[in-house]
C-alpha cells in the first residue's frame, strides 16, 4: 500500500488537475458530512419576507422563492445527492462484477444471461428506463438508488466480464487451481482483486452519471420529493423564475451539480494514472 | 577490414530518464561492422544490445536520448542525420527485423500489399509493378505457394511464415546494413534453424552486412563471423566467433561461455555468474561495470576502461584479461 | 522398473473448432440432413507414457504439438475425451478437473510455470503465493505456516525478506524461485516444470537448473520436463519423449536418444540445435514446410508426412504406430529400422493440406 501512496503523491504533484479533482473531492465529502452542522440557515425555515433576494453578504447564493437561503440547501443536499450515487454505484459494482466476472470466467450460459441482460438494458434509452423504474416502484429513495444501478448495470458487467475472460487462463489463474483453490475461490481470491483497479475507475466515472441520474429524476418530480433540499428539484423549481430574471435559484444548484459530475469525470482520469501498474515503476 | 566499414559506431553513450532517476544504458559503446559482415550483437538481458540497435536506427523511445557518439554509415553519421534523411535510409540502406514478427507486421493489411508498399515507397517500384515483386520477394524467402500467400493477413500465417514475410521486407530494397533483432526468439527450434538458415544466405547473397542481436551465444558463434559481448551498456569484448569460443579473454565472456549448456558436460560443470547486474542510476558507477562481480579484480581497474587489442580483430575491455 | 509413478495409457483430448451450433441449429441441421459431425482438433492424440518414481521425463516438440495440452491433461486441469492416468494405485482421469481443486490427491501434481512472473498473482506478494497451496490443501496456518512458508524460501534460495515482496519488485530469478517454492510447499510426488527456465538468462538458468537438481534428489519427486531447448533436456532428462501433431513419435533414454535419433523429426530437432563448431555442422536435416493441420487428421497419413525427408507412398497409405524398437526405445516411423544416414537429406514439398499452425 505504501508504494501506492508514494504513487498517488506523484501523480498528484504531477498532474495538477488531479490533485484539483482531489480537492474538489474533499470538499464534497466534507459538506456530505458537514453539510447540516455548517449550513448558516435552516434549508427548510421559509421566510417570505425574504423570498427571491438576489446573492448578497448574508444570504451568499441569494433565496428562493419561499425566502429559504439557498447556500444552505445546496450544502444540505450535497449528503442526499452524494448518498444516492454511491450507494447505485455500490449496488450496481455489486451486481456487475459478481455477474460479469462470474461471465467471463465460466462462460457458456452464464455469459449468455448476463450478456443478454446488459443487451436489453443498453437498447432502452437509459434515463426513460429509470424513470419507468422508479414510476412502477415507487417513489422513493431506495427505488431511485435501484433504478440507478440497473441502469449502470452494463457498464459494470461488460468491464468485469472482458477482464475476468482475458484472466480465465492466465498463469497465475491455473495456478490458483493447482493450489487447490476452487472456482469461487479462483474467481474471488485471484481474479476479482486483479479486476478491482479498473472497477475503481470505472466507479468514479459512473459516479458523475448517478449524480445526474438521480437528480435528473427529481427534476422532473419522480425522485426526492418538495420540500426536501436536492439539486435537482431545486434547478427544477428555479427554472420557473429563469424568464423572471431570479437567475440564482437554478444557477447554483445547477453549477454545483455540473461541479460534481466534472470532479467525478476528473477524479476517475486520475485514478487509472494512479493504479496503471504501467505508469509506476 | 581495409575499405571503409559499412557501420562504425563509437564512444555511443544513451540515457534514459526515468521517474527514479537517469539511467545510463549504454557507455562509449563503440565497434564497427565490415561490408558484407556478420556480426553479433550478445548479452543477457539489461545489456543495452537492442538499444544501441535502436539508438543507431533512430527509433528509441522518447525517453532515451543519445547523449554522444557517432555512427558513420555510408559517409554521414545516423546520430546526427535529421529524422527526414533518417527516414529515408531507413528502409532502403537500413532495415531491421524485429523480434516479434506478429506485431510488427500490419494486422489489417495483406502480406503482399505489405511487401509492396516497401518497394513503392523506398525502392523505385510503380503501383502497378509492385504486386508481382512483392510475391517475387516472397519466392525468395522460401514462402511455399506464394500468389496465395501474398493475399494473407498476417493472422493466418504461423510465426515463422511471418518472420519470412519481415524479412521479405527488410532486404526488399537489398539494403546494405541489417540489423535483426533477436529475430528468432518465439520460434521452434526446427524454425529457428531455417529462418536463421535464410537470413545468412540472403544477407550473402545480396551481400549486406548483418548485425544479428541475441542472447544466444551459440547461435551467434553458428552464423556470425564476429561476436561482441555486451555487460550493463559496456562492450567488454569483441573477437572472431571461433576464438570468443575457444579463448575468451574477458571474465564475463568466459563466464557467459560457462553458463551456456553445451552438446556434452554435466549440469554440475555449468557455472553460474556471481552477483548482478549494477544498478545503472547509480551516480557512483565504477569505470568497468563488471568489476563488482569480477573475482580478477585489481585496483586499476578503477581507471578508465582500456580497450586492448590481444589478437587478430580480437578486442577486449579489461585490465586483467584471462 | 517396477509399478510407474506415472501411467497414461491411449490418452485423448479432441477439441471442437468452429461455429458452435446450438440445439435448434443442430436439430434443424439434422432434419435437413445436413449433420456433419462438428471438426476437432487432435491436440492429443492416443497417448501413451510412463514415469518411474524418482526419474526425470523430458517432453520435446513444437508449438502447436499438444505439450501443452497433454500436461494440462495431467495435472488435472483439463478432462480427456479418453483414455486413463493413473498416479500410483489412483486412477485420476476418473476425476473431473472442475472439482479436483478439493479432491486429495491434488497435492500430489503440481507444476512449476513458463512465465513464472504470469503465474504469480500482480496482488500476492511472494508469502502469500507460497502459502496459497498450504492453506488450501494442508490446512496449515498460523506460526506453522509461516514457519513452513521460511523453509521453502531457504529450500529454494529466496532470500527471506523478499517474501513481503509483490511480484513486480523480484528479479526474473527470484520469481522463478518463488514459483518453484509454491510448486513444492505440498510436497509434491510429480512435478511438471513448463519451460521454468525458457524466460530467464542463460547465467541464472543454470542455477536454476542446478536447483531443481538438488531438489529432486532431496525431496524424491519425479519430474515431467517440458522444453523446447534440448541441451537442457539432456542436462537434465533420464528420458525423453517427442511429440509431433498430438502424438508421441519417439521416446527412450535421452543420451541414446541424442546419440542416435531414429524418427526423423528428431533428427531434425536435434540438427536444429545451433552448433558453434563448423566440424560439427555437417548434414544437418533442415525441415521445410509447416505441419499439416491437427484439425480431424487423416488417421491413414503418418502426421509427418509432407515436411519428412525421408517420407514415401507407403506413409501416406498407414500411419505408423509407436513399436518397440529395443527394450528401452519406442518410435513411430516406417522406416525406424532401415538404415537411413543424416545424409540423405532431401528437399521435400511441404504439405499441401498443412495451412499454417493450429
Amino acid at each position: 500500500m505504501l508504494p501506492l501512496l508514494r504513487h498517488a503523491r506523484y501523480v498528484l504533484s504531477e498532474n495538477p488537475v488531479t490533485a484539483f479533482a482531489f480537492g474538489l473531492f474533499a470538499m464534497f465529502l466534507l459538506a456530505a458530512i458537514l453539510g447540516p452542522l455548517i449550513a448558516p440557515f435552516d434549508p427548510l425555515a421559509t421566510n417570505t419576507s425574504l423570498a427571491l433576494k438576489p446573492p448578497s453578504a448574508a444570504h451568499w447564493f441569494g433565496t428562493d422563492q419561499l425566502g429559504r437561503d439557498i447556500f444552505s440547501r445546496v450544502l444540505v443536499a450535497t449528503r442526499i445527492d452524494l448518498t444516492i450515487a454511491f450507494a447505485s454505484v455500490i449496488l450496481a459494482f455489486l451486481l456487475g462484477a459478481v455477474s460479469g466476472v462470474a461471465a467471463g470466467y465460466f462462460g457458456g450460459w452464464s455469459d449468455r444471461i448476463v450478456g443478454r441482460l446488459a443487451d436489453t438494458i443498453m437498447a432502452f434509452p437509459l434515463f426513460v428506463l429509470a424513470m419507468g423504474i422508479v414510476a412502477a416502484l415507487g417513489n422513493t429513495v431506495t427505488n431511485i438508488v435501484i433504478a440507478t444501478a440497473i441502469i449502470n448495470f452494463p457498464l459494470y458487467a461488460r468491464v468485469a466480464r472482458a477482464e475476468a475472460n482475458i484472466r480465465r487462463d492466465v498463469g497465475f489463474v491455473e495456478a490458483a487451481r493447482l493450489s487447490g483453490n476452487g472456482e469461487a475461490r479462483v474467481l474471488f481470491g485471484h481474479i476479482l482483486p486483479n479486476i478491482m483497479p479498473i472497477m475503481m475507475v470505472q466507479m468514479s466515472l459512473t459516479m458523475g452519471y448517478a449524480i445526474l441520474n438521480a437528480a435528473g429524476l427529481s427534476f422532473i418530480g419522480l425522485g426526492v420529493r418538495p420540500p426536501a433540499p436536492e439539486w435537482g428539484i431545486m434547478v427544477a423549481e428555479g427554472a420557473n423564475f429563469i424568464q423572471s430574471g431570479e437567475w440564482w435559484i437554478a444557477l447554483f444548484p445547477g453549477a454545483t451539480l455540473m461541479l460534481a459530475v466534472f470532479c467525478f469525470n476528473l477524479l476517475g482520469d486520475g485514478l487509472r494514472d494512479i493504479i496503471d501498474p504501467r505508469k509506476r515503476t | 577490414m581495409s575499405a571503409a566499414p559499412a557501420l562504425a559506431v563509437e564512444d555511443l553513450c544513451v540515457e534514459f530518464r526515468t521517474r527514479s532517476g537517469v539511467v545510463k544504458v549504454l557507455d562509449q559503446v563503440g565497434f564497427s561492422i565490415a561490408k558484407g559482415e556478420t556480426v553479433a550483437l550478445v548479452g543477457e538481458s539489461g545489456s543495452g544490445k537492442s538499444v544501441t540497435a535502436f539508438a543507431v536506427m533512430g527509433i528509441l523511445d522518447a525517453a532515451g536520448r543519445v547523449t554522444s557518439g557517432t555512427a558513420m554509415f555510408g559517409g554521414s553519421d545516423l546520430l546526427a542525420l535529421p529524422e527526414r534523411e533518417l527516414a529515408e535510409l531507413r528502409g532502403r540502406e537500413l532495415s531491421m527485423i524485429f523480434q516479434n514478427p506478429r506485431t510488427a507486421l500490419n494486422p489489417i493489411r495483406r502480406v503482399g500489399e505489405q511487401i509492396a508498399d516497401v518497394l513503392v515507397r523506398h525502392g523505385g517500384a510503380t503501383r502497378a509493378k509492385a504486386p508481382a515483386l512483392a510475391i517475387e520477394m516472397l519466392k525468395k524467402v522460401r514462402i511455399p505457394d506464394p500468389e496465395r500467400r501474398a493475399k494473407a493477413y498476417p493472422f493466418e500465417l504461423s510465426g515463422g511464415m511471418c518472420q519470412r514475410v519481415m524479412i521479405a521486407i527488410a532486404i526488399a530494397c537489398r539494403p546494405s546494413l541489417l540489423i535483426a533483432d533477436e529475430p528468432t526468439t518465439g520460434l521452434d527450434v526446427t524454425t529457428q534453424a531455417v529462418i536463421m538458415d535464410l537470413i545468412a544466405e540472403l544477407a550473402r547473397e545480396i551481400g549486406t552486412a548483418t548485425l544479428f542481436i541475441t542472447h544466444d551465444l551459440t547461435l551467434a558463434a553458428e552464423y556470425c563471423d564476429r561476436i561482441i559481448v555486451m555487460h550493463a551498456g559496456h562492450v567488454v569484448e569483441s573477437a572472431p566467433s571461433a576464438t570468443l569460443f575457444s579463448a575468451a579473454r574477458h571474465p564475463y565472456s568466459a563466464r557467459l561461455l560457462a553458463a551456456t549448456p553445451g552438446e556434452s558436460g554435466a549440469l554440475a560443470s555449468l557455472a553460474s555468474i556471481p552477483g548482478s547486474l549494477p544498478d545503472l542510476r547509480r551516480a557512483d558507477l565504477p569505470s568497468c561495470r563488471y568489476s563488482e562481480r569480477c573475482e580478477r579484480r585489481l585496483d586499476a581497474c578503477a581507471e578508465p576502461l582500456p580497450r586492448t587489442a590481444v589478437g587478430e580483430a580480437h578486442i577486449v575491455a579489461c585490465r586483467n584479461p584471462l | 522398473m517396477s509399478v510407474p509413478l506415472l501411467d497414461i495409457a491411449e490418452l485423448r483430448k479432441h477439441f471442437e473448432v468452429g461455429a458452435k451450433r446450438g440445439a435448434w441449429r443442430r436439430f434443424r441441421d439434422r432434419l435437413s440432413g445436413k449433420d456433419a459431425p462438428t471438426p476437432k482438433l487432435h491436440a492429443v492424440d492416443d497417448v501413451s507414457l510412463t514415469i518411474g518414481r524418482g526419474e526425470t521425463v523430458g517432453l520435446v516438440g513444437e508449438s502447436g504439438c499438444g505439450k501443452s495440452t497433454l500436461v494440462r491433461l495431467i495435472n488435472r486441469l483439463l478432462d480427456p475425451t479418453d483414455g486413463v492416468i493413473r498416479l500410483g494405485a489412483t486412477e485420476l482421469s476418473l476425476f473431473r478437473a472442475r472439482d479436483f481443486a478439493a479432491n486429495e490427491n491434488r497435492a500430489r501434481i503440481q507444476m512449476v510455470f513458463q512465465d513464472a512472473g504470469d503465474s504469480l498473482n500482480p496482488r500476492y506478494t511472494a508469502f502469500d503465493a507460497i502459502a496459497d497451496p498450504l492453506r488450501r490443501l494442508k490446512r496449515v496456518g498460523g506460526d506453522a505456516l509461516v514457519a513452513r512458508v521460511d523453509a521453502l524460501a531457504d529450500m529454494t534460495g529466496l532470500p527471506r525478506e523478499l517474501l513481503s515482496r509483490f511480484p513486480h519488485q523480484l528479479s526474473g530469478g527470484q520469481k522463478a524461485r518463488v514459483g518453484i517454492a509454491r510448486a513444492i510447499a505440498v510436497e509434491p510426488e510429480l512435478l511438471i516444470l513448463d519451460e521454468p527456465t525458457a524466460a530467464l538468462d542463460v547465467s541464472v538458468q543454470v542455477v536454476i537448473l542446478q536447483l531443481l537438481e538438488d531438489l529432486k534428489a532431496r525431496l524424491g519427486m519425479s519430474y515431467l520436463f517440458v522444453s523446447h531447448d534440448l541441451n537442457v533436456v539432456r542436462l537434465l532428462c533420464d528420458r525423453v519423449l517427442v511429440m509431433y501433431l498430438g502424438k508421441i513419435v519417439e521416446a527412450g533414454p535421452a543420451a541414446e536418444v541424442f546419440a542416435r535419433p531414429l524418427h526423423p523429426y528428431t533428427r531434425a530437432l536435434i540438427s536444429a540445435i545451433p552448433q558453434a563448431d563448423p566440424a560439427r555442422r555437417a548434414g544437418r536435416l533442415r525441415l521445410s514446410g509447416e505441419p499439416r493441420s491437427p484439425i480431424d487428421p487423416d488417421p491413414h497419413v503418418c502426421r509427418f508426412h509432407g515436411r519428412c525427408p525421408i517420407g514415401t507412398t507407403v506413409c501416406a497409405q498407414s500411419a505408423p504406430a509407436l513399436r518397440r524398437m529395443t527394450p528401452s526405445r519406442d518410435v513411430a516411423c516406417h522406416f525406424a529400422d532401415t538404415a537411413v544416414t543424416l545424409n540423405t537429406v532431401q528437399d521435400s514439398s511441404p504439405a499441401k493440406n498443412g495451412s499454417g499452425e493450429p
